[in-house]
């Protein structure tokens, strides 16, 4: 059997790619994918506790953080296509209406 | 032990790839291949960590289902291509800032690493889809209920913020 420590840190690696490229992208769509990398990267690391702890929590934990990913993706795609029909820009530079 | 180590080795490396491709692709496009390229990896990391129901929803929900959205997205929108970042002046702080944390981020990961290593204990528990399902069904029942009611908002949200008005 694997170390749990490979997937661990490969997930930690994937996450610190994500979050960089969620912090430096200016464009909505790559900054959403961006933060789907992060999520799964978090779902790598419970599945491989839940081997790891010999528990079937992590694993469903994992199918939870799924749905509520599916739900996040629906709803903010539709803010993003909203925002584009009225702006025509995805950068969210350009988003300053609501600033003081 | 070894073929094991050694489809990890692969698998996770061509992983780590697609994640830096989708960070530095200029087009939007590519970006979504490289997250679904990475999206089959992982998949792979969880039929290695003895969860093939999840491995399974993985393909289907993250590959499928979202992933076709956003590619759906970024076409119906024309904005494949991306243009070269022009930083604003007051906004110049923040790149730096942001590969700082990431370098940050990386450096709990070589704390990950120096930790002594975690076996894992020698039989692996039955995580068959009839496992997750029994366990899904009595344990977990209530945040399945709500879960369903969290999809249901999320469709209405999704059909009311895009319907002309």
């Amino acid at each position: 059997m694997l170390e749990t420590n490979y997937f661990v840190v490969l997930a930690g690696l994937l996450f610190a790619i994500g979050a960089v490229t969620a912090l430096t992208r200016r464009n909505a769509i790559m900054m959403f994918m961006a933060i789907e990398l992060m999520l799964n990267a978090a779902n790598l690391a419970l599945v491989a506790f839940a081997r790891q702890w010999q528990q079937l929590d992590g694993q469903l934990f994992v199918f939870f953080v799924m749905t509520v990913a599916a739900s996040e993706v629906a709803v903010g795609l539709a803010l993003i296509v909203s925002i584009f029909k009225s702006r025509s820009s995805t950068d969210v530079d350009d988003l300053h209406s609501m600033k003081g | 032990m070894q073929a094991e180590f050694i489809v990890f080795l692969a698998v996770a490396l061509v992983a780590i790839g697609a994640a830096i491709g989708m960070a530095l692709s200029r087009h939007a496009l590519y970006a979504a291949m490289f997250l679904v390229l990475n999206f089959a990896c992982v998949a792979v990391m969880y039929l290695l960590l003895n969860a093939p129901f999840l491995a399974v929803a993985q393909v289907t929900v993250y590959t499928g289902a979202i992933m076709v959205l956003f590619v759906f997205v970024i076409m119906l929108l024309g904005a494949e291509k991306l243009p070269a970042q022009e930083t604003r002046p007051e906004m110049r702080w923040q790149r730096p800032l942001a590969i700082g944390l990431g370098a940050f981020l990386l450096l709990q990961v070589g704390l990950a690493l120096a930790l002594p290593g975690m076996r894992a204990a020698p039989e692996p528990i039955d995580a068959s889809p009839l496992a997750i399902g029994m366990k899904l069904f009595t344990t977990y029942l209530f945040p399945f209920e709500v879960a369903s009611v969290l999809l249901l908002a999320a469709m209405v949200g999704a059909v009311t913020l895009t319907r002309k008005d």
